[in-house]
């Protein structure tokens, strides 16, 4: 099983929707695809929809951590939203919710950026 | 006898696979070494953890023991005894100079990969113990072990 990537622009929030597994086999596609959307499109907010996502690992956190460092070059915010418990765990032993915020769903993710 | 093993009790079972350090392996790996733990009834949990695991320690081998030389092979070994599971992941790479130093939360020789550093904290918390015996020149060899929870297999 690989990864689906879908990314929506909206203005200027990225919703980038997974499904599937995120490893180090599709880290690498998921980060070109994302550092180009956000570059081309001039993106400031992510917004990381995790609902469909089946697996995750560590390779998964480095390239989420990545686009975290990006965004907040260009003064913007990460929401990540419909976390798996698996995937919570992970999130938690790394320290990532410290500095991510969590939504249970994409509307509210995007409240929350509205709100920012 | 309401015992659903059917096999000899405390017969050992053992599984070994060998592959290209590939990263398209690494789904492999986890998949096949999940498939041969499913008989012993794994909850979903333990067997999310398991194939974290196994993700993490193929990942290792194949972007830090061979940095990416996809002529370099990954060795797993599983055995299963009981409702304990023995898994070594085993490479003939470049070794890790520093255990401790590669053990801790958060380090990573490769910051510009977006490497985590979180692997190890990855396996060591997801598996009861873990011994890493590494050779710089000759490869790493992880061994990891856990115990599955028994509450569901009990036969009375």
């Amino acid at each position: 099983m690989s990864l689906n990537i879908n990314l929506e622009v909206k203005k200027d929030v990225l919703c980038i929707r997974l499904s599937g597994e995120l490893d180090h086999h599709s880290a690498d596609e998921l980060r070109s695809q994302a550092v180009q959307a956000i570059e081309k499109n001039g993106i400031r907010h992510i917004i990381l929809n995790l609902e469909q996502l089946s697996f995750m690992d560590s390779s998964g956190l480095g390239v989420i951590l990545g686009r975290y460092k990006q965004i907040k070059q260009l003064h913007g915010e990460m929401v990540v939203c419909a976390i798996s418990p698996p995937i919570q765990r992970l999130f938690d032993l790394s320290g990532l919710f410290k500095i991510i915020t969590l939504e249970p769903t994409e509307e509210y993710a995007l409240q929350r950026l509205g709100d920012a | 006898m309401l015992c659903k093993d059917w096999g000899m009790p405390n017969m050992k079972n053992e599984m070994k696979i060998q592959f290209s350090a590939l990263s398209q392996n690494e789904s492999f790996a986890r998949v096949t070494v999940a498939a041969f733990i499913a008989q012993l009834d794994p909850t979903m949990d333990e067997l999310t953890e398991i194939k974290t695991v196994v993700s993490e320690a193929v990942t290792n081998s194949i972007i830090h023991g061979y940095e990416s030389d996809p002529m370099g092979v990954v060795y797993i070994s599983v055995s299963l005894e009981d409702h304990l599971i023995e898994l070594t992941i085993k490479d003939e790479g470049k070794g890790i100079p520093d255990v401790e130093e590669a053990r801790q939360p958060l380090f990573t020789t490769k910051p510009e990969l977006e490497r985590s550093g979180m692997g190890f904290t990855i396996m060591e918390n997801f598996m009861d113990d873990i011994v890493v015996n590494s050779h710089p020149g000759k490869g790493t060899e992880i061994r990891l072990r856990k115990h599955l929870s028994t509450s569901k297999m009990l036969c009375n």
